[in-house]
């Protein structure tokens, strides 16, 4: 449904929404490609079949910045900007793949991983999952230390259930609650390592004001949040 | 005759006690039937001295300090209502050593006149500076604030003429000023004592800024931990609004502007310009992507010129005296003056504005008088809590912005932290990665977990677990964290780590040849 909504390929994901504006001319690893004006590098990396990987950014919502493996480089221009929050410009030129720029994005996935159960990534079919295979990362070299592990599955809704130790904290679901349904119901509560989603006042999603649409679980990359119904004999934590 | 005896209300005279010495010199003097006027002026910045009372006598301001409530009797014994001697005497004020060399120019009234009361500011050139911009054009002031090579003072160092210039030229139904005032660093303190000590600069600033880029509004973001700054500066901002310096139509010159102070929420990160617009518009701080850069989509979406108290607090006298004065101050690419503020382990810390240029010793032996504890010096944090260390080997260094940079650090907001030879730097590094864990705004990634796992490694680094796997893990993490945070909280953490581990891995039981 959105794709027709919004005249996309079906089946692809751009990244951020489309826009309308005055055509835009730039190079992606070489490759021309003519994008309106305001559309995300990440967009125009899409269009021209260099697709760079994300995980905070999806085409149902605006783009959010805080993955950080979307990363690019751009000719003449010092760092790494995020394609997904980088706006294209006549004549740039962007680059999606580098030595330097699969260091790096290795070091932010090791990042994730070392708050990730280890269980969980070998047969994981999520974008994360996708993610980490495109990326070419399945360890991380951080021995133990503090982890998310130990919140409770949320199991109250009949459809759904939110299990906290796969959650990225990429903000997708409260993006999407705010965004597609328009009900806030979700947030991020806490700074730094402790952020973590809540549903309203830290309820759990039943007595929240949740109203069940579905949105989040749709937006979610790693199957935090995830349909009751894929788990058979109910869902049990690795 | 009345004699008029300065006594502080700056925040830190009142934490050494300079509201009972006032009260003291008052009762004292009516007991003894003497006419003196007390006058409660800003600090001058020399910190050790505080409660500072200064005398006016025909030759000038005598200064006598620390002064506790029990010295005033024996102060009036000794005649120092006319500037007679006494073991807390300094002689003229203006002939203190710490004092003479410096180059006041932003400060040039702070600890002189009464904070809050126009008439004095205005007897020490106040409002000169907007009295030129309003015979200029808006470029023109830009021009000139371009030309002075004036560029922020909160951290990023970026030329303040040009940031105004983006906001000139975008078009928009309503432009902002929005003054930072979260002054959230380590060993900081020179916003503090602008707002405290000389108010109306910052009021005067604020307004040649919006003429400037046509803004009709701005806001003072101040911390909350403020109180004094708080409650001086909306005292002035109504004080000025009175006398037709704000508001409508200002002295008749057609434009207008206005100023609201807000306060902020006690969150390091709201000090990071984006994330205090959101905190202005009344959400909680969170880092937005740049571009759009705040002068194109500001406060509310409008193009906002977001400067720190002190570059506002400099523009007056640049539009008064002239760019070419500003810029004959400093070094370089840095032009003009910069307010230091000595602070850690020394035994004369406190404010000490000099041109760009001066060298680290200068500061830290001749303004910072040493060590407080008298050991040896062993490191310095410059620009913060994010700024990187040095050791002695850099104390000729002069201070400017290229010059720290080329050596792997910061000038950031000006703040000098000193530590002698019981530091431990191991423990400095992990604190500085706890610092950021506590501090981050959780939004991206190498920070919100990179932070936690910085400490977790430094700590394991320090128990002696792994230390070559660990080592290198923390520097891969490092560089991730300095080439992919969104901001410079996570962005600038490598610097303290990295430069504690370049000049002193010995601390963390590495072998130099490790680390290099
Ligand atoms: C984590 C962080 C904290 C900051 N805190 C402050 C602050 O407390 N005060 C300030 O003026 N600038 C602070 N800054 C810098 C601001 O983002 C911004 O560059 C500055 O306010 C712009 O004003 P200026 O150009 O006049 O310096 C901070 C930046 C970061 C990344
Ligand atoms: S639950 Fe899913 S969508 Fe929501 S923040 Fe966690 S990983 Fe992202
Ligand atoms: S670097 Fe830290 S403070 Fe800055 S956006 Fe990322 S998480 Fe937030
Ligand atoms: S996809 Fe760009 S930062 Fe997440």
């Amino acid at each position: 449904m959105w794709n027709e909504i919004r005249g996309l390929r079906e089946g692809v994901d751009y990244g951020t929404p489309p826009r309308q504006g005055q055509p835009v001319t730039l190079t992606v690893d070489g490759v021309e490609v003519t994008v309106p004006e305001g559309s995300s590098v990440m967009l125009a990396a899409v269009e021209a079949g260099r697709a760079v990987p994300k995980l905070c950014a999806t085409d149902m919502l605006e783009s959010f910045g805080s993955c950080r493996v979307c990363l690019v480089e751009v000719e003449g221009r010092r760092g790494f900007p995020a394609s997904c929050t980088l706006m294209v410009a006549p004549g740039m030129e962007v680059r999606t793949q580098s030595e330097r720029l699969t260091q790096l994005r290795k070091g932010v996935m090791e990042l994730y991983l070392s708050d990730f159960p280890e269980a969980e990534i070998a047969d994981g079919w999520s974008e994360f999952h996708r993610t980490l295979d495109d990326i070419g990362i399945k360890t991380h070299g951080y021995g133990t230390g503090r982890v998310h592990f130990d919140l409770p599955v949320d199991d109250s809704n009949p459809y759904f259930l939110f299990d906290p130790a796969k959650c990225i904290v990429c903000s997708r679901c409260v993006r999407a609650c705010e965004e597609v349904q328009g009900t806030f119901a979700l947030t991020i509560q806490g700074r730094g390592f402790d952020s973590k989603v809540a549903a309203s006042q830290d309820d759990p999603f039943m007595q929240s004001e949740c109203v069940s649409c579905g949105a989040c679980i749709q937006a979610c990359p790693s199957h935090a949040l995830v349909e009751k119904s894929l788990f058979s004999g109910g869902y049990e934590r690795a | 005759m009345s004699v008029t005896v300065y006594v502080p209300r700056d925040a830190a005279a009142l934490a050494l006690g300079a509201d009972a010495t006032a009260t003291a010199v008052e009762a004292e003097a009516k007991r003894r039937g003497e006419d003196v006027h007390v006058v409660r002026n800003g600090s001058r910045g020399m910190v050790w001295l505080e409660p500072l009372v200064e005398v006016q006598t025909p030759a000038g301001r005598v200064a006598y300090g620390p002064v506790a409530p029990e010295d005033v009797p024996g102060l009036f014994d000794a005649g120092f209502l006319t500037g007679g001697d006494h073991g807390l005497g300094h002689g003229p004020t203006d002939q203190m050593a710490w004092l003479k060399g410096q180059e006041r120019l932003t400060f040039a009234r702070v600890g002189i006149t009464d904070p809050l009361a126009l008439d004095d500011y205005l007897a020490h050139a106040g409002y000169r500076g907007l009295k030129q911009a309003l015979e200029l054009t808006p470029a023109e002031i830009v021009a000139q604030v371009t030309e002075s090579g004036l560029r922020g003072r909160g951290g990023a160092a970026f030329p303040t003429g040009i940031k105004w210039d983006t906001v000139l030229k975008a078009e928009a139904p309503q432009k902002y000023i929005a003054c930072n005032a979260d002054e959230g660093d380590s060993g900081t303190f020179s916003d503090r004592m602008i707002m405290e000590g000389d108010p109306f600069a910052l009021i005067e600033g604020m307004t040649i800024a919006g003429r400037a880029v046509g803004a009709t509004f701005g806001y003072i973001y101040v911390r909350s931990e403020y109180p004094h700054a708080i409650r001086a500066l909306r005292s002035a901002i109504d004080t000025a609004r009175e006398a037709g310096w704000l508001g409508n139509d200002i002295r008749g010159s057609g434009t207008s502007f206005d100023i609201d102070v807000r306060v902020g929420a006690g969150a390091y990160i709201c000090g990071e310009e984006t994330s205090m617009l959101d905190s202005l518009e009344g959400k909680r701080g969170m880092i937005r992507p740049k571009p759009p850069l705040p002068a194109i989509e500001g406060l509310f979406g409008m193009p906002t010129a977001v400067n720190n108290v002190v570059s506002l607090a400099s523009v007056p006298i640049i539009l008064d005296r002239g760019a070419k004065y500003y810029a004959d101050y400093g070094v370089g690419r840095s032009r003009g003056t910069l307010p230091i503020q000595l602070a850690g382990n020394l035994k004369t810390p406190g404010l000490v504005e000099k041109a760009f240029g001066v060298t680290l010793r200068e500061l830290i032996e001749d303004y910072g008088g040493g060590t407080a504890s008298g050991r040896p010096p062993r490191a310095v944090q410059i620009g913060g809590p994010l700024g990187a260390y040095f050791d002695e080997s850099h104390f000729d260094l002069p201070l400017d912005y290229e010059e720290l940079s080329e050596n792997l650090g910061i000038v950031g907001h000006g703040g000098i932290v000193v530590f002698d030879d019981t530091v431990d730097m191991a423990e400095q590094a992990r604190f500085a990665m706890e610092f950021c864990g506590i501090e981050s705004c959780g939004k991206c990634t190498p920070c919100r977990v990179g932070s936690t796992r910085g400490t977790e490694l430094i700590e394991k680094i320090m128990h002696g677990e792994d230390k070559s796997t660990n080592h290198q893990q923390l520097l891969g993490l490092l560089d991730v964290m300095e080439n992919a945070s969104l901001c410079a909280l996570g962005g600038m953490a490598h610097l303290p780590v990295m430069s504690a581990l370049r000049l002193f891995p010995e601390d963390f039981g590495l072998e130099a040849s490790h680390v290099e």
